[in-house]
């Protein structure tokens, strides 16, 4: 039974997983993105709207890593070229989005995903692992698309901290102007990265609309966009602790839902503040602990304008 | 090469030639999406002018949302000014819609004019408190504000939840989840359609205009926002500073909430905000955080937002057709900053310059 709802914990996590990587990535260029929910929901119901016209997975999950994309690009051209506020540019990529969704998802509201797409994202055994005592059980009985979100920590990983284009990234989240002086073209890394981060986003949005759920309702991301945002300060920027983050935070996003059975004296409502309160907590502890605040990128949040160098 | 280079403060009537035509750029690129509607642009430009100005009972339609709009702008803006990241608006606006809705809970009988003072003030402290916690440690621990009032706004919103689906909800309702509507002597006053809150909205006007160019904490506030050093070198007392502020503006934004639970909906529900309350921190934004341009932009939002709603019914298009268009807009105007404040020259232009 708790083996059953560490599993579902999982699930929960892995749209929470794509999106933290994803602002991961756009973080340790310098750029915070409040966009996230915006995006998730453009990726979403893009991936929706690809895979029910063609009944195919991976045109579905392309589709939805370019929606992602194309609100990110946005972002980039207000924040990188023009330099616009961050927070405010983001808040409002947040409101078009979700705009966006409602508006190209209305006539799919309430349709169910094609057969073949839910075979294909059908949980699966994963030779060997799956026998694991436990393990096996809560983390390799699960969707395709699940498997491939512990492929992609290793791979952010990687790219952030074993390769020369994750060093210039992260060269230009602490220190914009040397990484320049050093003849990184900033602007191109930016773009990059954030494109990336839009992408990744998109197929978090996805994998709600065509796994962990069924039929798509309105409002299929629910907020879960800030969330995301805020499991980057819980992970300290690390893809690794990432994923410990989304599963904790999967958890309590599905507590309420669970505990309902057992009469409980609080109103089960209030179980939905539990992954804010618990940010909350993480942002209390790293400030009053200096050193874990060190992690965040230095020149996190602030645009780089070459002319002031 | 090309170059950007910072440019000369443009003149008034510059700076208001580059806005109007990125708004008029929006709204041509807006009209892409509402193609897709099925509707006609022009038609539909036309009906949102004609759902705001059309009558006197529109008109008041359109103030009613620009007032809520405008008072959480000036909450935000105090913030903002000392580089204050208050996102929390939401929030703050749920929590005073709650204080609000307390009063009327508990104290039902109150005469009508007690009722409005206290349900106003209750609605103020319960805003304040929202954005006091986060100062607090701000000021304290330097505690990160932005994710901080990020992630009060849905703490507000589960406790609200859990308000109308649980504790206050109404058992008349027949199983509806609703907390009951608020009785005749707590509904702000109104005629023609026209309601009460244009007066507290004057008041606050001329009060928070006062208060930011004239006051001594307006001033220490706008000296914290520049630069922190300056501010202790000076004299100011830092930490009294952040908290003062954080209760003004978490107050006007808790203040909002006893607007629109006494006079627009009724009662409390989790639906009160509408996302008004980041549309505000945009409008803060956009107005370069002063009082004459938080007024002009709010009405033009308030007419944004009653012309979506008006043609919502006319036209039976979908709400979010307006979402889009506020967020193409705003998209358009962000870059309209960028043109405002740099110029473009190439390098062959700079040599003869120099």
């Amino acid at each position: 039974m708790f083996l059953y709802f560490l599993s579902a914990a999982v699930r929960a996590g892995t749209c929470l997983l794509f999106a933290t990587l994803g602002e991961i990535i756009s973080e340790k260029v310098g750029h915070t993105n409040l966009g996230v929910e915006g995006m998730m929901q453009m990726g979403a119901v893009i991936g929706f709207i690809a895979g029910f016209i063609s009944g195919n997975p991976y045109v579905a999950l392309l589709c939805a890593a370019l929606a992602g994309m194309a609100g990110a690009l946005i972002y980039a051209l207000l924040t990188v070229t023009f330099k616009a506020n961050q927070i405010v540019t983001g808040l409002t990529l947040s409101i078009f989005g979700t705009g966006f969704a409602t508006f190209f998802g209305k006539n799919y509201i309430g349709k169910k995903i094609p057969d073949a797409i839910t075979t294909f994202f059908a949980p699966f055994e994963f030779p060997g692992l799956s026998k694991i005592p436990w393990i096996g059980e809560v983390f390799f009985n699960q969707s395709g698309y699940v498997y491939f979100s512990y492929v992609l920590v290793i791979v952010v990983f990687i790219y952030l901290y074993k390769t020369k284009w994750g060093l210039h990234t992260r060269m230009i989240g602490e220190n914009p102007a040397a990484a320049d002086a050093s003849g990184i073209s900033v602007d191109r890394y930016k773009y990059f990265n954030i494109a990336l981060s839009g992408a990744l986003s998109g197929l978090g949005g996805a994998f709600l609309s065509l796994v962990y759920i069924s039929i798509l309702p309105v409002n299929v991301v629910g907020g879960r966009g800030w969330i995301a945002v805020a499991l980057v300060i819980f992970a300290m920027w690390n893809p690794l602790l990432a994923m410990v983050g989304a599963y904790f935070f999967g958890a309590l996003d599905i507590a309420g839902y669970w505990l309902q059975q057992y009469n409980l004296p609080v109103s089960i409502y209030l179980f939905d503040a539990l992954p804010y309160l618990a940010t909350v907590f993480v942002l209390l502890f790293t400030s009053m602990r200096k050193t874990a605040n060190s992690k965040e990128p230095a020149w996190l949040g602030r645009n780089y304008f070459k002319e002031d160098r | 090469m090309y170059h950007i280079i910072k440019r000369d403060e443009p003149s008034p009537r510059q700076k208001l030639i580059i806005r109007i035509l990125f708004v008029l750029a929006a709204l041509a690129v807006s009209s892409i999406f509402v193609v897709f509607a099925d509707a006609n642009p022009l038609q539909l430009y036309i009906g949102i002018i004609d759902g705001c100005f059309g009558s006197l009972y529109r008109f008041a339609a359109t103030i009613e949302k620009m007032v809520p709009l405008m008072i959480l702008s000036f909450g935000v803006m105090v913030a903002f000014k000392m580089r204050f990241w208050n996102i929390g608006a939401e929030g703050q606006f749920l929590m005073g819609a709650a204080g609000a809705a307390a009063v009327v809970r508990f104290f039902p009988n109150l005469p009508l004019p007690a009722m409005l003072l206290f349900t106003a003030l209750a609605a103020f402290a319960a805003g304040a408190i929202w954005l006091l916690i986060p100062a607090f440690f701000k000021a304290q621990f330097g505690t990160n504000e932005t994710l901080f009032t990020l992630m009060l706004n849905y703490i507000a919103l589960a406790f609200v939840t859990a308000l109308q689906y649980d504790f206050w909800k109404d058992p008349a309702a027949n199983g509806m989840p609703k907390i009951a509507n608020f009785p005749e002597n707590a509904q702000l006053p109104a005629s023609h359609g026209f309601n009460l809150s244009i007066l507290f909205a004057i008041l606050i006007i001329v009060a928070m205009y006062y208060f930011m160019n004239r006051s001594k904490i307006g001033f220490e506030i706008t000296v914290l926002g520049e630069s922190e050093n300056t501010a202790r070198y000076i004299g100011i007392n830092v930490k009294k500073t952040i908290l003062t502020a954080a209760v003004i503006s978490g107050g006007l934004c808790g203040l909002v909430g006893m607007i629109q639970a006494t006079g627009v909906s009724g009662t409390l529900t989790t639906e009160i905000t509408g996302g008004l309350g980041f549309t505000a921190i945009i409008v803060a934004w956009l107005s370069g955080l002063k009082v004459p341009y938080i007024v002009i932009n709010s009405f033009a939002f308030g007419v944004l937002l009653q012309g979506a709603s008006y043609i919502q019914t006319a036209f039976q298009i979908p709400g979010s057709v307006a979402e889009m268009i506020q967020g193409t807009i705003l998209f358009f105007i962000l870059a309209s900053e960028f043109l405002i404040q740099y110029r473009v020259v190439s390098d062959r232009h700079k040599e003869e310059v120099a």
